[in-house]
């Protein structure tokens, strides 16, 4: 059950990599941030402090931080990507190769021996590299937020298997930090595209030596 | 007392958002600063060490804290002044953010837990954005969306270094699986050196991203120069030193594992690289605020190298912190009225600042020299006692390379500062004069860093050197 959500994840990443399509990429990143959520209960059992924190993540990375998102471009009317720095095949293959690569490196890892064979590092990992990939390659500040969302994504992951350091407080901070990080960044955005009528951060240029 | 002074900054936001009254809540802000640094003072006065299992008052912090207070309590009376300056822009959201700022960089000064401690850095970034944005104009919604992403994508790879440290403790074996900070650094010798090594790594690019240390620091500039002045203090004078605070834990649980030297290799290249950049950059530099941007990247590279080499140089970047928050704080305060006066911060249109601002003008000047460290000021005296531990280690040749660079500094930064105050009166187009509330906060941080050169109070060095011993003795 596990495997089969963190295979998901991965497929996700794959297809936010490769869609041009903005609202598919949010819808896309939303059901990764939901999936997410069902890891803690499935991966340590039912508990009251798994089910708080996957119904906090649900909430917040399956549930408000999409509707944020959705409700930023509609305000734009801006609903493809175009013309990304690197072309969506390129970075298919790009995508495909650093998953393939954390595989590799998880095996030189010295993992605590019950972490061995599972799939969670490499897919954490796999995770942070796809969003660092769509941070880089993509020109418009909507789809570099989805990047930052899924390395975010990525590092849930990982923090997943360390439940018990991470006490519900502290992880529902970060998590409401999280929202409200968005949350700003799409106000951000709304006044961008006010004032330079795209939402293409090439344009934002002016402040250099 | 500590969770008070936490919580009643972020009371007096939600009072603030409510208050609909302009001049009421620039005095609000004006009161809790006030309020704070009295809390604090009452606080660090105070002897002795109390760490609690959340929040807890360490040497690092008693140093930190008092300082980010008083340089914030002076923000918020000059706050006063600038706000009734802008009244079309109104201050709700501005008085707001900042009270939340300030306590979120409380938070994360009194933090003992790594978790806590990353939430209240990142709450730090999310409320200082609104802050450089608040010129609304093109150029500050670049300078923010930068700040924001870098920064947030720097402090989420802070995240990472501290699950890492986790890991450490799950893989070592021998260690409690836990974030909290007594705990870990009582358990660091059981910590896996791999995991630790990669946590320490991460913890010290993300918060080195938010420290502004090169290569780390190009938003740096951009945010530095678009927000206004008291907000740029703010930043290069509080949330560097929160930055660096948060890095200076990362070195004690190395250091508390045996592993300092490779913390201090980490820092010390990055000290270097950040002030040679920095030294590159200021050279015949434009922009008045761009300017004290990369000289915050210089200050921070010192910092790190004075922890790096160790020794008498921690002693010396720990007096370091406080003199540079203080010049800062002036800096940047005498700049934002040099910019309001003239309309601009470009050397294209200031200069002969000292004849048509008098007090602005000469509290810029002054501050260029106290920054570049020259007698009698406490960065002076700060910079040599760090170039002393240097040649003591016997690592001559970073000493020589350290002070050829400041020198390049020094000249570099001059040309454009004498540039702006020299020369002749300017008639301007603004209605812009100097008045009390807007001078006094820069010329009372001068003033103390004057007499931090030529006096150390006792306390005040006890405390630095309870900080210092701190990253030295293993416990």
């Amino acid at each position: 059950m596990t495997d089969l959500l963190l295979l998901s994840v991965i497929l996700i990443n794959f297809f936010t990599l490769g869609s041009a399509r903005l609202v598919a990429c949010i819808r896309a990143v939303a059901l990764q941030g939901a999936l997410l959520a069902l890891l803690p209960p499935v991966s340590h059992g039912l508990s009251g402090h798994t089910l708080l924190l996957g119904g906090t993540a649900l909430l917040f990375k399956g549930i408000f931080i999409p509707w944020l998102l959705l409700r930023a471009i509609r305000e734009v009317r801006i609903r493809r990507e175009m013309e990304p720095f690197i072309g969506f095949v390129p970075t298919l293959v790009l995508g495909a190769l650093v998953t393939a690569g954390a595989f590799v490196f998880a095996d030189f890892l010295p993992l605590a021996h019950q972490h061995h064979a599972g799939l969670f590092v490499p897919t954490a990992m796999a995770t942070m590299f796809s969003g660092f990939l769509l941070l880089i390659t993509r020109r418009k500040a909507l789809t570099q937020v989805l990047g930052y969302l899924m390395l975010e994504n990525g590092i849930f992951i990982f923090a997943v298997l360390l439940a018990e350091a991470m006490p519900l407080a502290v992880e529902a901070g970060i998590l409401l930090d999280l929202l409200v990080g968005i949350f700003v960044m799409g106000i951000v955005i709304n006044h961008i595209s006010r004032e330079f009528s795209t939402l293409n951060t090439e344009r934002l240029t002016a402040l250099k030596e | 007392m500590l969770t008070l002074l936490i919580l009643f900054p972020l009371a007096a936001a939600a009072l603030a958002l409510l208050l609909p009254w302009h001049r009421g809540r620039s005095w609000l802000l004006a009161v809790s600063g006030g309020l704070h640094l009295l809390l604090t003072g009452i606080l660090v006065s105070a002897s002795g060490v109390w760490p609690g299992p959340w929040i807890g008052i360490d040497p690092l912090s008693r140093v930190v804290l008092p300082v980010t207070s008083l340089l914030f309590f002076g923000c918020s009376v000059y706050a006063v002044g600038y706000l009734g300056l802008r009244r079309d822009r109104g201050n709700r959201v501005i008085v707001a953010c900042l009270l939340v700022f300030l306590s979120a960089m409380t938070l994360a000064i009194a933090a003992r837990h790594l978790g806590l401690l990353w939430m209240a850095v990142e709450t730090t970034t999310i409320a200082s954005a609104p802050l450089i944005y608040y010129n609304r104009n093109r150029l500050s919604i670049e300078a923010t969306w930068k700040y924001l992403l870098l920064c947030s994508v720097g402090i989420a790879l802070a995240m990472l270094g501290i699950l890492f440290i986790a890991y450490a403790a799950l893989v070592g074996g021998g260690a409690p699986v836990s974030l909290q900070f007594d705990t870990l650094l009582a358990a660091a010798a059981g910590l896996s050196p791999p995991w630790l090594h990669a946590g320490f790594v991460f913890l010290l690019v993300g918060f080195g991203t938010k420290m502004g240390l090169a290569p780390l620091h190009s938003w740096k500039p951009d945010a530095y120069g678009e927000a206004p002045g008291m907000v740029g203090a703010l930043l290069a004078g509080g949330l560097t030193s929160v930055a660096f605070l948060a890095i200076l834990r990362a070195v004690q649980l190395m250091t508390a594992a045996g592993d300092g030297a490779m913390a201090r290799q980490a820092l010390l290249g990055m000290g270097l690289l950040s002030l040679l950049l920095a030294a590159v950059f200021m050279v015949r530099q434009p922009d008045i605020k761009r300017l004290l941007a990369y000289s915050s990247v210089e200050h921070m590279g010192i910092l790190a190298i004075g922890v790096g080499i160790g020794g008498l140089a921690t002693f010396g970047a720990m007096l370091h912190l406080v003199n540079n928050a203080l010049t800062k704080g002036c800096l940047f305060l005498s700049a934002g009225n040099i910019q309001r006066a003239y309309d601009s911060k470009r050397l294209s249109e200031v200069h002969g600042a000292i004849a048509t601002l008098p007090v602005s003008g000469s509290l810029f000047l002054a501050g260029f020299l106290a920054i570049t460290g020259s007698p009698p000021f406490g960065l002076f005296i700060s910079e040599f006692t760090i170039l002393r531990g240097i040649f003591a280690s016997g690592q001559g040749w970073i000493g020589l390379l350290m002070l050829l660079l400041l020198g390049m500094v020094f000249i570099g930064m001059g040309a454009t500062v004498l540039t702006a105050t020299q020369g002749e009166p300017v008639t301007l187009d603004t209605a812009f004069k100097d008045n009390l509330l807007l001078v006094a906060s820069p010329l009372v941080f001068l003033l103390l860093v004057l007499l931090l050169g030529v006096y150390l109070p006792e306390p005040l060095q006890t405390a630095l050197q309870e900080a210092a011993n701190l990253l030295e003795v293993q416990p």
